[in-house]
């Protein structure tokens, strides 16, 4: 069992603000994934889970037991980094031996996990060459599998596929899901990467200015955002925002056009792009790019002076100076405070 | 020049003249450094492994006549080999010193933000803007008081503190040029700060420690003022040959020079690619 709990945790460098007092929970066995941008405090939360950093507030418990005073050694977990940090001087078999020699296990134990865990990591012809020999692909395998020959009751991966390229880390993805989901620990991932969260998380924390904005299910996060940066941030292309105008009996102005929308004195119209289609009557968009992906087409337009952009079946031809009418399905639409940023439920 | 714009060779020809001469001017610079270097090295083993009578002679052959007559000369004149262990004895009691104090400074200055770094960085330069003569006479007084002076001890300590600045700036180079990740990675996988460091950062750096070692050696082995200044009894090499400088033989001179040289030479040739990293040159 190791549930993570973190209380309050802030951290300053200096003047600078890196986390603002977080509080977050990682359920036993679960794959957290903590996104956002460079320098919203992710890595900096994941190095205080593990111990490199010490936070400034605050509590980190794991499975029951607080380890904010405790060295990385003492709590239990294993870390993958993001440049793999595959020992040079050592081979592959001793590299992921490393950890079990230090814990002083038997031989034949060593030999039984180095040789399990690199044919789970589909490395075990590698176990005599040096990090010298190997490419990007293979000494980030060899790095998953030091952490899980540990055997640990949590492992932290901080951006482990960013200096892959892009067809390997496609494949390493769907190879760590199997893999960490077979291995039953508590998991947290840092990327930046929305595809990676998205594809791999029981759960994300959106991380925003050293705050956590939104914990919440994949999907939840995509179609619920809590605020109005996580609509901004996820997405590909993320969600369109348009101002809203308070009129009669609880309709609200948007574009010229009037939409049913929440009780509160101020509210912005947000609408993610593949959830319009065109029709008679709508949001009156002047097409400025269009650009067929295949599937569908992306179409970059302005409505009401502001940039939108709306994402349609590509069975219709589009040309850039028309105007066409997008209506958005009405259950998708969301509102937000403009003052706090938050969703209005 | 001229107005057709089809002469094309013309303006051509003071170009690669310029190239020419430019080519011509980089190698006279490098055959003249080459010069520079060699042909003293050349003639002081020339001398030393010649007969005395040559020494003297002239014009002098290309190749020496390897008659080992001064070598033997040199070795069996009086003090010289107590002399030559003397300076084994400092040398390598000043590589100990100065890497035993370097090493840990360089590391500390790789991996740890401390108020004042950047002004510890400059001071430890700084102990080479003193010259030496100036501080020899506090020195030999001092070390008179402490029971110090001519003792191996007493010139290695010296001798530790010439060494010193390159030892911190090498070995600063060395550990910096690690990742932090793989002692990050060794702690979170059951290492103390200890372990990581004789683990996974001493058998990357040993390399580079043992050839900023050797440069610690050279640079005792070399040094002559301290050494003539601070023992009497017990002197170095350099020291003694500079006693005996005015009254000894041509052949001995050239032998002895050529005995310090030699180790010098081949331990700097040895490390040569280490000492670039003091600089920042990446070698990796």
């Amino acid at each position: 069992m190791a549930e993570i709990v973190i209380k309050g945790v802030a951290k300053q460098f200096g003047a600078f603000t890196a986390l603002h007092s977080v509080d977050l929970t990682i359920h036993d066995q679960e794959f957290m994934v903590l996104l956002g941008a460079s320098g919203c405090g992710k890595t900096t939360l994941l190095r205080i889970i593990a111990g490199l950093e010490t936070p400034s507030q605050g509590e980190v418990w794991i499975g029951g037991r607080r380890v904010d005073h405790l060295p990385p050694r003492a709590r239990g977990i294993a870390m993958v980094f993001q440049n793999y940090a595959v020992f040079p001087h050592l081979t592959v078999f001793e590299n992921i031996a490393f950890g079990l020699r230090m814990a002083k296990l038997p031989q034949a134990e060593v030999t039984r996990r180095v040789t399990r865990t690199a044919e789970l990591m589909h490395i075990e012809q590698l176990l005599k060459r040096y990090s010298g020999e190997l490419s990007g692909g293979q000494r980030q395998r060899v790095a998953v599998a030091r952490a899980l020959a540990m055997e640990p009751d949590v492992i932290l991966m901080d951006e482990p596929l960013s200096n892959l390229d892009a067809l390997l880390r496609l494949e390493m993805r769907a190879e760590l899901k199997g893999v960490l989901a077979a291995s039953k620990t508590t998991t947290i991932y840092v990327t930046h990467d929305q595809v990676e969260a998205m594809s791999l998380a029981d759960r994300i924390s959106v991380m925003n200015g050293g705050f956590i904005v939104q914990a919440d299910k994949p999907t939840q996060v995509y179609r619920n955002p809590a605020a109005r940066f996580v609509g901004s941030f996820i997405g590909n292309p993320p969600m369109n925002f348009l101002p809203a105008k308070r009129g009669e009996n609880g309709r609200w102005h948007v574009a010229g056009k009037d939409f049913d929308g929440p009780d509160v004195a101020a509210a912005e119209f947000a609408i993610r792009p593949e959830d319009m289609h065109p029709a008679k009557a709508g949001l009156e968009a002047e097409v400025r790019v269009v650009e067929p992906l295949g599937p569908h087409t992306l179409v970059t337009a302005q409505v009401a002076g502001q940039p939108f952009r709306a994402v349609l079946e590509s069975d219709r031809a589009i040309s850039p100076g028309e105007v066409i009418t997008l209506a958005p399905i009405p259950d998708r639409i969301r509102w937000f405070d403009p003052e706090t940023q938050e969703a209005i439920a | 020049m001229t107005a057709e714009a089809s002469d094309v060779p013309v303006a051509a020809t003071p170009q690669v003249a310029v190239n020419r001469a430019g080519r011509f001017l980089f190698w006279a610079g490098i055959g003249l450094l080459v010069l520079w270097v060699l042909v003293p090295i050349w003639f002081l083993f020339v001398n030393a492994l010649s007969a005395p009578a040559e020494v003297t002679g002239f014009p002098k052959r290309f190749w020496p006549s390897f008659d080992l007559a001064s070598v033997q000369f040199f070795w069996n004149f009086q003090g010289v080999t107590a002399a030559l262990w003397n300076s084994v004895k400092v040398a390598v009691l000043t590589m100990i010193l100065a890497i035993g104090m370097g090493a840990p400074a360089g590391y500390a200055l790789s991996r740890f933000d401390f108020p004042g770094k950047e002004f510890f960085r400059v001071l430890v330069i700084m102990t080479r803007a003193f010259p030496l003569p100036l501080l020899a006479l506090p020195l030999a007084v001092m070390f008179i008081r402490t029971g110090l002076d001519d003792t191996v001890l007493g010139l290695a300590l010296v001798h530790a503190m010439l060494a010193l600045p390159f030892a911190v700036l090498i070995t600063f180079s060395l550990f910096s040029g690690i990742p932090v990740e793989l002692e990050e990675a060794a702690w979170t996988l059951g290492c103390t700060r200890l372990q990581a460091f004789t683990k996974v950062v001493l058998p990357l750096a040993l390399p580079g420690i043992m050839a900023s070692a050797v440069f610690a050696f050279v640079i005792s082995w070399n040094e002559v003022f301290a050494a003539a200044v601070l023992t009497i009894e017990n002197r170095t090499l350099t020291a003694f040959l500079l006693q005996s400088l005015n009254v000894s033989p041509l052949p001995l001179k050239f032998a002895g020079g050529a005995a310090l040289v030699l180790p010098a030479l081949i331990f700097i040739f040895a490390v040569r690619k280490y000492l670039f990293a003091m600089w920042g040159i990446a070698n990796r």
